[in-house]
């Protein structure tokens, strides 16, 4: 996992890897006037949508739109196939995991997992204890993030078990590069993602409460319009046609959830929460929590209303957690696992921190609990001094974090600047989990802009680019 | 619909309904300004007093002039009651129901709010206050213009609708009531005199003056215009006009709900009372008086809609 990086579009001897042939040839076919006049195009697009984010500072939030670069990636068939067996086996471990810990724990008595790492664990969540979920699926949306090293070598960078967001940036990107570059699409068989809102809807109306014979209420909740996900909320809400609720339109009344109407209160069967645990229910949780429904827990427990993804599913994607899903795949599947994790050096154990700290301008260093790229070490990238306070961290709460080596991220040609350069990418797919598994072909193609930069969350200076999965033949006019 | 939604469509048309008022108020103030005639500089504080923030005004100003009332209504961040606050919260309560409005709708909205700093910007050098006004009026009448020619005609346009005639219903009254004390010279009593270039200049706050032209052919007389202005329901801005539009709205949506509400009653009430009224008896009883009753009614009447729909 050392050398150099791969480069998606071009082979070792830097000839043109012959998926990318159409991309190379309408890179020449078009100035670079009129590439640069298509991007503007877009960001004034973008803006126009309002399609933002929110980046929290210590002076309050701003409204950014997520640079987006118009070179697609490209996934083909082969690749595809192997990535979605291995997601599809990952997600169902992941549920299967979620359910024995909050049922029978088999997995913690025969000591496959330490119990002291999950039942002492923040995001273990002892309400959830013993209750019953329908389908046994705790997280109906898995992002499950990928990072590429080679041609045939695919790793799991980390599991987002709770809410993982950017789904709504691989179908706007998608809109855009077709409504941008018509043509482009001719020339490959390209797979189609729109058909995501769709089978969410149908994945969350699959694990209603059994109760429900029809068509089930379902309705987005969001914490509002002032957080960073807000577009995609609304976004996502739309698309399915259901409400988007924020925690003052619900109520609970018998334990039943209703919301407030024009017409009156309206009983609500599924919710699709972008609302945190700790924030979920006053009563249960977080007291100061404004953007809860009280006593939603109680409906939650007694069935009343369906939670996705369940209360309680980080302790599926905690970091610590994490080194222990291939046990997990090959313990609930019998299965071997098909992607495969990056080494992992748990700090709270006294060898791995030791080598942690010896080796720490070669590792990336991490929160166990952190997301976002917030409070992490890139060792290679920081400073002396930024490796040796950091080392005072590590040494001071060595449980809060773990250390993985810096990985060789694959790049993908990138409008910089500059011109065209590669920057290194990773790849978020978004897994459903109903009664059955779907992934939209594809998922969230994250790019670090800037040059030799590992780091591809937006919020620290990453774009996005449109993912395609070539279907068929590699070209349609090759 | 969800009663968050209906109150958010609501408060975001209103909003961009006033954000237009007052630009249309701020016009009207430039255009008496240049005109002929002794007017002492007063157009300027019955602008602050119709726009009801008088007070406010003046706990931060000394005087009431071209620049302090323009710069406090049509370009200040730090007040609530100006044009880019309004803009704001037009745009604030439209994003948190995106869902809501069509992609034309939040594109006009949007687009108003992105382009008003720069816009401000042009105002604030000192040139371009007209326009920045046009502007602000052009931007809101393409709003309306998304809102019927785009939005399903369900609850929520109707919430939306009700928004926009219920504040344009509020600024008329307003326009009406301080313009027809403020403007006679003192010493004349109210219907003596008559300045022709300041009766024209209420009439163009609506966007009226044609308009009476072609109702009246008659020169311009403060009764006809009060008239007008009441109880013409073939004027838009006319207070019956919009109360028709209100009463039409709640019907309908009435009957999409199967359930009448008090609000109904209260709406048809009032239309009825403008619709069957006559400006001799309100000249009777006090013009003055008539529209600080009718602004107390159609405030009492948004609050009940709230109360019914929006809680």
């Amino acid at each position: 996992m050392s050398g150099p990086f791969f480069d998606e579009m071009h082979n070792p001897d830097g000839s043109l890897r012959e998926l990318y042939r159409q991309i190379q040839e309408w890179i020449d076919e078009n100035p670079p006037d009129f590439i640069e006049m298509k991007r503007r195009e877009a960001e004034f697009l973008y803006r126009r949508t309002g399609i933002t984010f929110a980046v929290y500072s210590e002076g309050g939030s701003t409204e950014r739109i997520i640079p987006f670069d118009i070179i697609p990636r490209l996934i083909d068939a082969n690749e595809w196939d192997l990535l979605r067996r291995g997601l599809t086996q990952r997600a169902q471990a992941l549920n299967a995991f979620l359910a024995d810990v909050y049922s029978d724990q088999r997995i913690l008595k025969e000591r496959i997992v330490d119990p002291a790492l999950i039942l002492l664990n923040s995001a273990y969540e002892p309400e959830m204890q013993g209750v019953k979920v329908p389908g046994d699926v705790y997280t109906h949306i898995a992002g499950i993030d990928i990072v590429r090293v080679g041609p045939e070598e695919f790793y799991v960078l980390e599991d987002n078990a709770r809410t993982p967001s950017g789904v709504s940036y691989m179908l706007e990107n998608r809109e855009m590069m077709m409504r941008l570059f018509p043509d482009l699409f001719t020339r490959y068989a390209v797979a189609p993602v729109d058909r995501y809102p769709e089978e969410l809807l149908a994945t969350l109306a699959s694990v209603a409460p059994p109760r429900i014979s029809g068509e089930p209420t379902t309705v987005l909740l969001t914490p509002g319009r002032y957080n960073s996900a807000y577009y995609e909320h609304s976004f996502l809400a739309d698309m399915m046609g259901i409400e988007l609720v924020e925690g003052q339109d619900l109520f609970v009344s018998d334990t039943v959830v209703y919301m407030r109407t024009t017409e009156g209160p309206k009983r609500v069967d599924v919710i699709y929460r972008r609302v945190d645990d700790a924030f979920i229910d006053p009563l249960t949780f977080n007291p100061d929590s404004m953007l809860g429904v009280p006593g939603l827990m109680t409906a939650y427990r007694a069935g009343n209303v369906v939670l996705a993804n369940a209360v309680g599913a980080g302790i599926a994607d905690d970091k610590s957690v994490y080194t222990h899903v291939p046990d997990m795949i090959r313990f609930y599947l019998d299965q071997e696992p098909i992607l495969k994790n990056v080494p992992t050096y748990k700090c709270s154990e006294a060898d791995d921190l030791a080598y942690t700290l010896e080796h720490l301008e070669e590792l990336v260093v991490k929160e166990v609990h952190g997301s976002g790229g917030y409070g992490m070490l890139v060792g290679p990238k920081a400073t002396k001094e930024e490796r040796e306070k950091f080392a005072e961290k590590l040494k001071a709460m060595p449980d809060q974090f773990i250390a993985q080596p810096t990985l060789a991220l694959s790049t993908v040609p990138t409008y910089v600047n500059e011109g065209i350069a590669p920057r290194h990418v990773d790849l978020r797919p978004f897994i459903l989990c109903g009664s059955e598994i779907t992934i939209v072909p594809g998922g969230l193609t994250r790019v670090a802009l800037k040059e030799g930069s590992l780091v591809v969350n937006s919020s620290q200076g990453g774009g996005t680019k449109d993912t395609w999965v070539i279907t068929g033949e590699q070209a349609r006019y090759a | 619909m969800l009663s968050r939604t209906a109150d958010s469509l609501f408060w975001m048309a209103r909003y961009m309904e006033r954000a237009e008022n007052l630009a249309r108020l701020l016009e009207v103030g430039h255009r008496l300004a240049i005109t002929p005639g002794e007017t002492g500089g007063n157009e300027w504080l019955s602008t602050v007093t119709i726009a009801g923030c008088g007070q406010d005004f003046f706990e931060t100003h000394q005087n009431a002039t071209a620049q302090t009332v323009t710069d406090f209504l049509g370009l200040s961040e730090h007040n609530s009651y100006s044009i880019p606050s309004c803009i704001a919260n037009a745009r604030g309560n439209g994003r948190a129901v995106r869902t809501a409005l069509t992609s034309s709708m939040w594109e006009s909205l949007n687009g108003t709010w992105l382009d008003l700093e720069t816009k401000r910007r042009e105002a604030l050098s000192g040139t371009g206050v007209i326009d920045y006004l046009d502007w602000i009026k052009d931007r809101s009448m393409q709003f309306t213009g998304a809102i019927t020619s785009t939005m399903l005609r369900s609850d929520a346009y109707y919430f939306t609708q009700m928004g926009t005639l219920l504040e344009r219903a509020d600024n008329t009254a307003r326009i009406l009531d301080v313009k027809y004390h403020v403007l006679l010279p003192e010493h004349e009593a109210v219907g003596g005199g008559l300045d022709f270039y300041q009766w024209n200049a209420i009439l163009r706050a609506v966007t009226a003056n044609r308009a009476y032209h072609y109702l009246y052919r008659d020169s311009l007389q403060p009764w006809l215009i009060a008239e007008m202005l009441i109880l013409r329901s073939e004027l838009p801005r006319s207070l019956v006009g919009c109360l028709a539009g209100v009463t039409d709205c709640l019907e309908k949506l009435s009957n999409a709900y199967g359930a009448r509400k008090d609000c109904v009653r209260m709406a048809n009430a009032l239309h009825a009372d403008l619709a069957y009224g006559k400006i001799e008896d309100i000249f009777q009883q006090g013009l003055h008086e008539f529209l600080t009753d009718f602004l107390r009614r159609n405030y009492a009447l948004a609050d009940q809609i709230q109360r019914d729909y929006l809680l």
